[in-house]
């Protein structure tokens, strides 16, 4: 139900737009072929890992009009796990994400250049802790093809490092652990 | 002695009572303190291991308690109208059920990824075999609400037992202080 309302969304969504005959995915949830991550050095001695269990999004890509390409991704911030449940709690709380206030964390493209034939930049609209900002990092497209199931599938990969404090969150974790970077695999399901 | 009696508590509940009226006050008072500690304060981890500690201290304590409360007759009810009688009846259960589920909502945030609770490096609380998604959430804002139920509670508690002892002149406050054992 879920997916399929997803997917009417989503395809209302591209008809409203105009967008014609462009490949409209949805990423893998289902099947979990999708994974955003966060890592944060701790006392700058190693990295502290975590990641969002519930997140949804969609994209458009097409080989040959990769310029074309679009992505938007919402992450329910509540489902932040670092697999130690004290530390989950604090982090959700009011100290960092203040999820109860910030439910969501929201990314959604504006541009995407080609750098070659798996390799691009992504710029866009990103909001994390009610705070909104333009951001852009490297995507690297892990490949396409059909899957065993009857169906098409593409990947991709992109890592961006953010300052906390531009976010709001100004926690003092010491100054080796001013900056997250956050790791979005993600594998869609042509539409 | 040991035993409650028609007059008085015994030692064990005076004992039992008071050890964990200071605990319960103390852990109140060291949970408000610890959760406004930055990361780099010394006492940042030892403070909530200690928290967590004397939380499990208190669990065994009060089923304890409990045990002790259903196995002894209790001392006889003050004289006072009925209202009275009824309403202390219901501030003494609710405390053992405020404190119970203030003890296990504790609990079931240090333990909601299957961690267990280490008791002053003797023993471990083991987690359950389950738990609720964001259960860590959930009840950590029951233990937040509990927290200053029962010591809200607690300050009723106490101000009857003041009241009993200067204006109705009663063993209210004397029973749970020493034993009786004049006939």
């Amino acid at each position: 139900m879920k997916n399929f309302l997803l997917a009417s969304t989503f395809a209302a969504a591209t008809l409203l737009s105009g967008v014609t005959h462009a490949a409209d995915y949805i990423i893998d949830r289902e099947g979990v072929h999708a994974a955003i991550n966060f890592k944060v050095q701790h006392l700058g001695y190693s990295w502290l890992t975590g990641r969002f269990n519930n997140f949804n999004g969609t994209f458009s890509y097409e080989k040959d009009k990769a310029d074309a390409a679009q992505i938007k991704v919402v992450i329910q911030t509540a489902s932040l796990d670092s697999n130690h449940s004290e530390r989950d709690k604090h982090l959700k709380g009011d100290d960092f994400l203040d999820v109860g206030k910030y439910p969501t964390s929201t990314f959604t493209s504006t541009q995407y250049k080609v750098i070659d034939e798996t390799s691009g930049t992504l710029t866009g609209e990103f909001t994390l802790h009610g705070v909104t900002k333009t951001i852009s990092f490297p995507v690297e497209k892990i490949g396409e093809g059909d899957d065993p199931w009857g169906g098409y599938r593409a990947g991709f990969s992109g890592t961006t490092r953010l300052k906390l404090a531009d976010y709001g969150i100004d926690y003092n974790l010491g100054p080796a652990s001013t900056h997250v970077e956050l790791e979005l695999h993600i594998e869609g399901v042509r539409q | 002695m040991l035993r409650n009696s028609d007059k008085s508590y015994g030692w064990i509940s005076i004992i039992v009572h008071w050890l964990m009226a200071i605990v319960i006050l103390f852990v109140f008072g060291l949970g408000l303190y610890m959760v406004e500690l930055t990361y780099y304060d010394a006492w940042y981890k030892g403070s909530l291991e200690l928290h967590k500690s004397l939380g499990m201290a208190l669990f065994i304590l009060l089923v304890f308690r409990m045990f002790w409360r259903v196995i002894n007759s209790k001392p006889a009810e003050l004289a006072g109208p009925k209202w009275q009688k009824i309403s202390a009846g219901l501030m003494h259960r609710g405390l053992y059920f405020v404190m119970l589920l203030l003890l296990v909502s504790g609990y079931l945030i240090s333990t909601a990824d299957g961690a267990a609770i280490v008791v002053f490096d003797l023993f471990n609380a083991p987690a359950l075999p389950w738990n609720v998604e964001n259960q860590e959430d959930i009840a950590g804002e029951i233990h937040e609400v509990l927290s200053w139920l029962l010591v809200t509670m607690v300050t009723v508690h106490a101000l009857a037992a003041l009241k009993h002892h200067f204006i109705n002149k009663d063993s209210g406050l004397t029973r749970i202080l020493k034993v009786d054992t004049v006939d």
